[in-house]
């Protein structure tokens, strides 16, 4: 299909979702696991502010440079790994087509 | 004890322009925030941001929203109890109660939720018995530097507040053990502080462990920190003596206290019937990005029409027996207290 790519997302209990993501509706990773009903929070909405859309990247497929702001906020985040990314600061584009991502654990949230 | 006709929880732009409608049918409004400002996340996470779905805005920065809100409910005379979060709610002679963190009382007979992400609390890093030692060695805010005397202190986080804690801490000679556990071996925060950590370290003022993290805690016996179990990326696990342990991350938002307060509550969001934006409990309303319903767009603009609607409702439950109808401010204008 036109405009259409394929994003793999790995959730917490391992399970492999492939997804169609379209590349001409400005998304991003985060977006598109909510769209799908993946459990991703998306709490701050895409600013990069809150961590709970952490992936692994587990394909080679060549991304952006990380932003002052998703680096600062990674610095802020657990579970964090050499190959973490904020899923809300990667967009869907033909260059991400067949991306692999692993869900981060979630935060423990504060009671 | 503050009485009012309305309490709003949250100071944020959908609590701010509700107390401008409840305001256009003569009901007073006080503000309750955690924050010590009004603005809610528009001042807390994105002020500079500009916005551009606020009708008649074709861009406004979130700041500049937020001085035209606070400008637009002047008339009204808003009052506000801010830098203490709501913990409790009851009810009492008909009215309702809201208690803060401080012991503010507030009452009145309608309570509208307009807290958006919620109360903003300290991230907690995702260690087993973590919550056990609150209170009891672990620290989520340093609020008294002196309560650390003479202590073997442990800080972990590498953003601004992990580093200017640590600086301060050591350079006052006010701990007798200052160590600071970060898990890259660069630091994000301000360059001066960087440097001033590093100096410290330097000079053996500041213990300081990177590419490590903190992954345990064991108890000195009597139930309060004894040590914290350090797991580095070369050395493997250390077990670091200490009488507190301070992880420092940042805040992150949670629905807090309201959890508790009976609301039917689904994702993390207070459910309402749209009629009016009611929630289960007959004179609680929830309006803004703390809501849920069907078809539910977390807007500003949705929030100030939620808004709107709550207080018609809040009218009708006040006054049963007075007729309320719909005055236009381009008729009438807008007369204040």
């Amino acid at each position: 299909m036109d405009n259409m790519i394929k994003v793999n997302i790995i959730d917490r209990q391992g399970k492999m979702h492939l997804l169609d993501a379209p590349t001409d509706m400005n998304l991003n990773i985060m977006e598109v696991c909510k769209s799908y009903n993946l459990p991703v929070e998306g709490t701050c909405g895409g600013m990069a502010l809150c961590a709970s859309c952490q992936v692994y990247i587990e394909s080679e497929t060549p991304l952006p440079e990380q932003s002052e702001s998703e680096l600062a906020m990674l610095d802020q985040a657990f579970y964090v790994k050499d190959n973490s990314r904020l899923g809300c600061q990667i967009r869907i584009t033909d260059k991400i087509d067949g991306i692999v991502l692993r869900l981060a654990p979630e935060s423990v949230k504060p009671s | 004890m503050i009485e009012t006709d309305i309490i709003i929880i949250g100071a944020g732009p959908v609590g701010l322009f509700t107390v401008f409608e409840a305001g256009l049918l003569k009901l007073r409004c006080h503000l309750i925030d955690s924050l010590p400002v009004p603005g809610g996340q528009l001042i807390e996470i994105y002020p500079k941001k500009p916005i551009y779905d606020i009708p008649g805005y074709p861009i406004v920065n979130a700041g500049e929203l937020v001085d035209k809100l606070m400008e637009q409910n002047a008339v009204f005379k808003p009052a506000f109890t801010l830098g203490e979060s709501a913990t409790t709610l009851h009810e009492e002679d008909g009215k309702f109660v809201v208690n803060t963190t401080k012991g503010t009382k507030h009452k009145a007979p309608i309570v509208i939720i307009a807290g958006g992400l919620g109360v903003f609390e300290p991230r907690k890093p995702p260690i087993e018995n973590l919550e056990k030692f609150e209170d009891k060695g672990v620290e989520y805010i340093i609020r008294d530097p002196e309560f650390y005397k003479g202590k073997r202190v442990v800080v972990s986080g590498g953003g601004d507040s992990a580093l200017d804690w640590s600086i301060y801490l050591a350079e006052n000679n006010i701990v007798s053990e200052l160590s600071l556990v970060h898990r890259r071996t660069s630091f994000r925060g301000h360059l001066d502080s960087v440097q001033k950590v590093m100096d410290l370290a330097h000079a053996g003022k500041i213990n300081l462990i990177t590419e490590a993290e903190v992954v345990g805690i064991n108890s000195d016996g009597n139930g309060q920190v004894g040590a914290v179990v350090i797991k580095h990326s070369n050395l493997g696990d250390i077990v670091k003596d200490t009488d507190h342990f301070i992880p420092l991350f940042g805040l992150t938002p949670s629905l807090g206290p309201i959890a508790n307060w009976g609301l039917d509550i689904e994702k993390n969001a207070v459910k309402v019937n749209t009629l009016d934006y009611s929630t289960n409990r007959p004179g609680i309303y929830a309006v803004g990005d703390i809501n849920t319903y069907s078809g539910k767009l977390k807007l500003i603009l949705c929030g100030f029409h939620e808004g709107t609607l709550a207080v018609q409702s809040a009218f009708a439950r006040i006054y049963p027996n007075k007729k309320n109808v719909l005055k236009y401010t381009t008729v009438n204008g807008v007369s204040g207290f």
